[in-house]
C-alpha cells in the first residue's frame, strides 16, 4: 500500500509545483431565456434522438400491450402498471435478462436536450434501463426544466447514487455511419405523459 | 517500438484504397456539418466555449487542490479511490482488484486512457478475458488495431471490412456487409457478457470535485450496462478530466456531443457518485506524463481536451490519411500535439502533418490553439535535430530563396510560366509530393507584385 500513498504524493507535488498561473472560476449563467415552450422542445429534441412520443392515453397498461404484444415480461417499477413481473421483487440485476418491456418513471425532463432524468430512486434496479429488449418511461410534462443548466441545479442530482439523463434508445452509427437503433441497450425508448400519482 | 513514426509512408496505404480514402473524407466531413448546424442553433456557443476554456484552465491552475477535494469526497460517498502515477501502476491495480475478488471477465466501454495504458493485453497475459462493449471498439479489439478516431474507432473501416471481421471472430456471414445484421450480431453476441462479468469498467469524461462524480457520455447504452450489471464497477480517470462544481457540467455537456457528432447530447449521459446498494465502485486516478505536461509553458493547454473529435473531423490532412497513419494513441491535430509529450522523436513526424489552417483551433469545443501548438512543436523537432533529410533540404533551399529578394524575384517570375509548360509527367510523379491526389492550381499569369508595378505606374501617369 505504500506505494500507491507515494503515487498519490508524487502526483499532487508534481500538480503543485508545475501549476501555471492562477486563472480565475468564471460563474456559469443559466442562459434560461429561451422562448421556446418546454413541451413543444422536449417533444422535438426526443424524437429527434429517436424516441417514441406516445402523449396521454386513457390506460397506460392497454397502451404498452398494444405497442408490445409479443411482450412476455413486462417488468414494472411504477404504480400504474402492473406488468408481468414487480421490480421490488427483483434482488440480481441479472435476472432482468429476459425482460421484453421494462416500465420506469423519470423523475423530471429537460427540454433542450430531450433527455429523461433517471436514478436508483425510480429504477429501484439500474439495469431495468438497460437490459430489457424495450424501454417505457412515464413523464410529468409539468416537470420539464429548460436547460442543462437548470437540470444540474436540481437537487435529484445531489441525492442519487446513480444518476442518468436518457435522451433516446441505444443507438450507433460505428459501421459507415449508418444509425442502428439498439446497439447494446433498449432498441426503442417511449415516454407516456403521466402525471406524477 | 521506439522507431520513429512516418506518417508519410504510413498514410500512403490508406490512401491507396480510393473507397476507403472518399468514404472517410465524406463521413467525417458529415460530422463538421452537423457540428456546424448544432453550433449555430445555440445563441450562446462562443459564449460557451469561453467558459469551457476558462474553467478548464482555472482547474489547471488548481489541479492538485480539486484532486483532494474529489478524492475526499468520492471516500465519504464510499468509493475506493486509487492513484496511478503511470500506464504500469494503472495496469497493476486493476489487475490487482480483480484477481483479488477472482474475475475472469471484464467488460467494458471505450476509454482512450485504458487505450493509452495498452491495458487489455496485461490483463489478458494474466488470464483475464476483456470483452469491449463498444461496438466500434469491440471492431478495433477483434482485428487488433488501436482506435483510429477517438469518437468512432473503426471510422477508417468500411461495411466489408466489418463483415470479414466478424465473420473470423463471431461466425457471421462473410458476405453479408448489411450494417443492422452486422451491429445485432455483435449484440447477440456481447450481451451474454455482461451476465457472466464479475466486474465492469468505464473510462471517465468529466469528474466533478465537489460531489466526488464521475460522469460518461455514451450512445449505445454500455457503459450503464457495465457498470450496472456486475458487482462491481472500476472508473479509469485521467487527472486532467477534474471539473470544479455540478454546474460545470451543464456547459460541458452541451459542447460535447454536439462538437463530437453534432447531436445535442449523447444517448445517455450517466453520473456514478457512490456505488450502488451491495455493489463496489472503485476509481483510479491516473497521472501517465500529465503532471509533466503541466509544466510545459506552451503545450499544457493540451490537457484542456475533452476528446471530441472535432479537430478530427475537420482537418484536411486526418481526413486524408486516416488515424493509424498517426502510430499513437491520438490521432489527427490533437494527437499531433499530445503524442509528442509523450515521445519526442517517434512522433517528431506528426507536427508536419497539418496545413496549419487553423480549423482545428476554430471548432475546438475548449479553445485549445492547436495549430499554434502544431507550429511551436516543428520548431521544437527542428531544434532537436529530428527533421527529414528531404525536410532539411527542402527548408536550406526555401530559406535561402525567401532570405534574398532578388533571387525571390527572379524566380517567382518564372515560376508560373514554367509551371504551365512542364509536362503532366513532371509535376504528377512520385518524387513531387504536392502532385499526389490532387490536381495542381492554374498559377496566374502575373504575379502581384507584377500587377502592382503595373498599376502603380497608370496611376501615378494620371
Amino acid at each position: 500500500m505504500n506505494s500507491r500513498v507515494s503515487s498519490k504524493d508524487g502526483i499532487l507535488a508534481a500538480l503543485r509545483a508545475n501549476a501555471p498561473a492562477a486563472v480565475a472560476l468564471p460563474d456559469v449563467p443559466l442562459f434560461d431565456n429561451s422562448p421556446l415552450e418546454a413541451l413543444p422542445q422536449f417533444i422535438a429534441t426526443f424524437e429527434r434522438m429517436g424516441g417514441k412520443w406516445a402523449g396521454a392515453v386513457a390506460d397506460i397498461e392497454a397502451e404498452i400491450r398494444t405497442r408490445f404484444p409479443a411482450a412476455k415480461v413486462i417488468c414494472s417499477a411504477v404504480s400504474e402498471v402492473a406488468g408481468t413481473r414487480r421490480v421490488e421483487e427483483v434482488s440480481d440485476p441479472r435476472t432482468l435478462e429476459d425482460v421484453d418491456v421494462g416500465v420506469v418513471r423519470a423523475a423530471f425532463g429537460v427540454a433542450e436536450t430531450g433527455s429523461l432524468f433517471l436514478s436508483e430512486a425510480e429504477y429501484r434496479v439500474n439495469a431495468l434501463g438497460y437490459l430489457p429488449q424495450h424501454l417505457v418511461v412515464l413523464l410529468d410534462t409539468e416537470d420539464i426544466t429548460p436547460n442543462l443548466h437548470r437540470a444540474y441545479q436540481r437537487r435529484e442530482f445531489h441525492a442519487a447514487r446513480y444518476a442518468v439523463l436518457m435522451s433516446g434508445p441505444s443507438a450507433t452509427a460505428d459501421i459507415e455511419g449508418v444509425l442502428i437503433r439498439g446497439a447494446q441497450g433498449v432498441r426503442s425508448l417511449t415516454v407516456i405523459a403521466a402525471r406524477k400519482p | 517500438m521506439n522507431k520513429p513514426i512516418d506518417h508519410v509512408q504510413a498514410s500512403r496505404r490508406f490512401i491507396a484504397d480510393e473507397d476507403h480514402i472518399r468514404f472517410h473524407d465524406k463521413r467525417l466531413w458529415s460530422m463538421r456539418e452537423l457540428r456546424d448546424k448544432q453550433a449555430h442553433g445555440i445563441p450562446e456557443w462562443e459564449e460557451l466555449r469561453a467558459l469551457a476554456s476558462q474553467i478548464k484552465e482555472h482547474t489547471l491552475s488548481h489541479l492538485a487542490d480539486y484532486l483532494e477535494e474529489f478524492e475526499r469526497n468520492a471516500k465519504a460517498n464510499g468509493v475506493i479511490v486509487h492513484w496511478a502515477a503511470d500506464a504500469a501502476e494503472h495496469n497493476r491495480i486493476v489487475h490487482e482488484i480483480l484477481s483479488a475478488r477472482g474475475v475472469d471477465l471484464l467488460v467494458k466501454s471505450k476509454s482512450m486512457l485504458t487505450e493509452e495504458c495498452d491495458m487489455r493485453p496485461y490483463l489478458e497475459e494474466r488470464g483475464i478475458e476483456v470483452v469491449e462493449t463498444d461496438l466500434g471498439e469491440r471492431i478495433q479489439q477483434f482485428d487488433n488495431e488501436p482506435p483510429s478516431h477517438i469518437v468512432v474507432p473503426p471510422i477508417h473501416k468500411l461495411a466489408r471490412d466489418v463483415a470479414e471481421v466478424f465473420a473470423d471472430h463471431i461466425g457471421t456471414d462473410r458476405n453479408n456487409a448489411d450494417p443492422h445484421y452486422l451491429a445485432e450480431s455483435m449484440r447477440q453476441d456481447t450481451r451474454p457478457s455482461f451476465i457472466r462479468a464479475g466486474a465492469g469498467m468505464t473510462g471517465c469524461n468529466f469528474a466533478v470535485a465537489e460531489t466526488g462524480t464521475v460522469t460518461v457520455c455514451t450512445n449505445e447504452g454500455n457503459a450503464d450496462l457495465s457498470a450496472n450489471v456486475p458487482p462491481l464497477h472500476i472508473a479509469s480517470i485521467g487527472i486532467e478530466k477534474l471539473v470544479p462544481r455540478m454546474s460545470d457540467l451543464g456547459v460541458f455537456i452541451r459542447l460535447l456531443s454536439r462538437s463530437a457528432l453534432g447531436s445535442p447530447i449523447t444517448q445517455y449521459t450517466s453520473h456514478f457518485r457512490r456505488p450502488r446498494e451491495g455493489g463496489e465502485l472503485h476509481y483510479i486516478l491516473v497521472d501517465n506524463g500529465r503532471s509533466a505536461r503541466l509544466a510545459m509553458e506552451d503545450f499544457w493547454y493540451s490537457l484542456k481536451c475533452i476528446r471530441c473529435g472535432a479537430c478530427m473531423n475537420t482537418c484536411p490532412v486526418y481526413r486524408r490519411s486516416g488515424g493509424l497513419s498517426y502510430g499513437g494513441v491520438y490521432a489527427g491535430p490533437i494527437g499531433a500535439i499530445i503524442n509528442p509529450t509523450f515521445d519526442l522523436k517517434k512522433y517528431s513526424a506528426l507536427p508536419f502533418a497539418s496545413t496549419l489552417n487553423g480549423s482545428c483551433s476554430n471548432v475546438c469545443p475548449v479553445k485549445i490553439n492547436i495549430h499554434e501548438q502544431i507550429y511551436k512543436w516543428r520548431q521544437i523537432v527542428a531544434e532537436h535535430g529530428y527533421l527529414s533529410f528531404s525536410k532539411k533540404q527542402a527548408m536550406r533551399f526555401a530559406g535561402k530563396l525567401l532570405g534574398d529578394p532578388k533571387r525571390y524575384r527572379a524566380w517567382i517570375g518564372g515560376a508560373p510560366r514554367l509551371l504551365a509548360k512542364l509536362p503532366r509527367a513532371f509535376i504528377y510523379n512520385p518524387l513531387n509530393a504536392w502532385g499526389k491526389q490532387r490536381e495542381m492550381p492554374v498559377a496566374p499569369k502575373q504575379s502581384f507584385r507584377e500587377w502592382y508595378a503595373e498599376n502603380r505606374k497608370k496611376e501615378n501617369d494620371k
